[in-house]
């Protein structure tokens, strides 16, 4: 009996699994197979012969070098600019009371309910009036953009648990209020720094709808994500080269998150117990 | 000081977007900015009388009532089954089952145009089970893609319900599992009257996180159907997209989508007060009956 039981539940998660990851799978198989290959067996999992001229044809004509490097250099600015002000304002909450701390909390706190759907006009026009648009950025700074809620609070309790006496420690030592920030109590913050980082990089990267509005005329700027929709629209057939190009964008989020996948759940955990 | 920067970026990009928005709806406008007319609460006139704005606010609601009820039941289930220690594998299957939800939401819906595509996965299956004796057009049938759309969604949110619910499930001390062991109960019971009131307070947060991402669903509905065919699966977003940045219709009008947008708002923020006032009342007839 408990043998049947537990025979019934690996199969039954196994199946699941495989449905859940089989969409990868054909997308890898599919990248490096040739147009006829493609044709007369579309569905099978191995290609009969490694085939590299799609990720060759995604990468040069398709444009995905630069949509790649646009990626990651929105991804890295968008991470530093985060840690950089979530950091110091969740130091803030978390640290000192100061007048219209609890105002700031509640605004904050409001803030998850307003979706980015409807303030895109709105961002939209502010990033074109200020010069932006169609620029690297205009897209950094927007993806920038928000409260940030989730961060800034996991970084106010973290924060709050530190012993005062290491600033006071520092301040003996006669370090300034930034100097004691930068290089006490920030490097202690290490676990946050890796979940946040990490969140942001899957968020930015996957992003669609802001860098796809702002890069509406500028195709040089497009991100991964835009970029094979793009791909799509311009080339509805060419299936193996869209997976292949579909390859290029989820390869690095899939590889990430596998290797740091603690740091991620960890900071989703924490953001429904929080 | 310190919260200086955090607050800038908030207010520019989060806090401002919303009171522009309440002026925009009220203007005629392109979004060149010298054509602006102000034209007070006709945007809103013009909305409330488009059949087509009625359609995808129906989806947009329609799509939600499908999609969370799904996620959070299966999430729930899913991490019920994988929350044993005991069992090998169980790490790698919730592994396994969180991928999707970390890959770009706009590439999953370009890959499933295929997969579920006249030649793809999804349609062999089901012939080859004999579930079907002809492929069906599931993303192209105005009477299916509804659906297809939905069961795209919870497969790829299916595993963030999962860690949600798991992170409840581990905040339960385990001594009253092992009390209820001791004393007898079955698991079934153990799950109903342990399991179920203690985790309630995180379903509620999550509940309200998949009830929000559910209502502005974009990215995949833009890359698998644009809303089509012909306005099956259009919802909101899409409807505001269309309006706002789209060259299908001519000049964009900004004024009209931010309408949209607003009314849309407007309606879930009422949805929020209503329910956060009948659970304020059950909690305060509850109290009553407690004393």
């Amino acid at each position: 009996m408990r043998i049947a039981t537990r025979t019934i539940y690996h199969i039954v998660f196994a199946v699941l699994s495989l449905l859940w990851i089989y969409p990868f799978l054909w997308m890898l198989a599919a990248s490096f197979k040739t147009q006829n290959e493609f044709f007369a067996k579309g569905l099978s999992l191995v290609p009969t012969n490694w085939d590299l001229s799609n990720f060759r044809r995604a990468w040069t004509n398709g444009n995905f070098e630069a949509y790649f490097l646009n990626s990651v250099i929105v991804a890295a600015s968008v991470i530093v600019i985060v840690l950089v002000i979530t950091s110091t304002c969740g130091y803030a909450l978390g640290r000192y009371s100061f007048r219209g701390k609890g105002v700031i909390l509640a605004v904050l706190g409001a803030s998850i309910f307003v979706p980015l759907e409807f303030s895109i006009i709105p961002v939209f026009q502010l990033i074109k009036n200020l010069g932006l648009m169609n620029s690297r950025m205009g897209v950094i700074l927007a993806e920038s953009g928000g409260g940030h809620v989730l961060f800034v609070l996991l970084f106010a309790s973290f924060f709050r648990q530190v012993p005062k006496e290491l600033e006071e420690a520092a301040t003996m030592d006669g370090c300034g209020f930034l100097r004691t920030y930068l290089s006490v109590v920030l490097p202690l913050s290490k676990p946050i720094i890796g979940s946040v980082v990490i969140m942001q990089f899957i968020w930015t990267w996957n992003s669609f709808l802001l860098p796809l509005v702002l890069t509406l005329s500028s195709p040089n700027l497009r991100t991964l994500a835009v970029g094979l929709y793009a791909l799509r629209g311009e080339n509805v057939v060419d299936w193996t080269g869209i997976a292949a190009g579909g390859t290029i964008a989820l390869a690095p989020i899939i590889v990430i998150f596998l290797l740091l996948q603690r740091y991620f759940v960890d900071g989703i955990a924490g953001a429904v117990k929080g | 000081m310190f919260v200086m920067p955090n607050l800038v970026f908030f207010a520019l990009f989060q806090g401002w977007p919303i009171l522009a928005n309440l002026h925009y709806a009220m203007l005629d406008w392109s979004g060149i900015s010298t054509g602006a007319k102000f034209i007070g609460l006709d945007n809103y006139k013009e909305l409330m009388q488009d059949p087509y704005f009625w359609k995808a606010y129906k989806h947009s609601f329609l799509f939600m009532f499908e999609a969370v009820p799904l996620l959070l039941l299966g999430g729930l289930v899913s991490a019920v089954l994988l929350n044993n220690p005991l069992m090998r594998l169980a790490k790698t299957y919730r592994t396994l089952l969180f991928i999707p939800v970390v890959t770009t939401a706009s590439v999953i819906g370009i890959i499933m145009v295929y997969i579920w595509g006249s030649t793809g996965a999804v349609n062999y299956a089901l012939l080859k089970l004999h579930l079907l004796d002809k492929p069906v057009n599931w993303l192209g049938d105005p009477h299916w893609a509804m659906f297809t759309v939905v069961m795209i969604y919870v497969w790829k949110n299916l595993g963030i319900n999962m860690i949600y619910w798991l992170a409840g499930l581990q905040s339960i001390p385990r001594e009253l599992y092992e009390a209820a062991k001791m004393d007898g109960a079955a698991p079934f019971k153990t799950f109903i009257h342990i399991t179920v009131p203690l985790v309630a307070p995180v379903g509620l947060v999550i509940l309200l996180l998949d009830v929000s991402g559910a209502l502005k669903v974009f990215d995949m509905i833009k890359t698998m159907t644009d809303g089509g065919p012909f306005f099956a699966t259009d919802v909101v977003s899409t409807y505001i997209y269309r309006y706002a940045f789209s060259s299908e219709i001519g000049l964009p009008r900004l004024g009209y989508a931010s309408a949209a947008g607003i009314f849309f708002a407007f309606t879930i923020v009422l949805l929020a007060i209503a329910q956060a006032v009948i659970r304020g009342s059950f909690r305060s007839l509850g109290r009553r009956r407690g004393a």
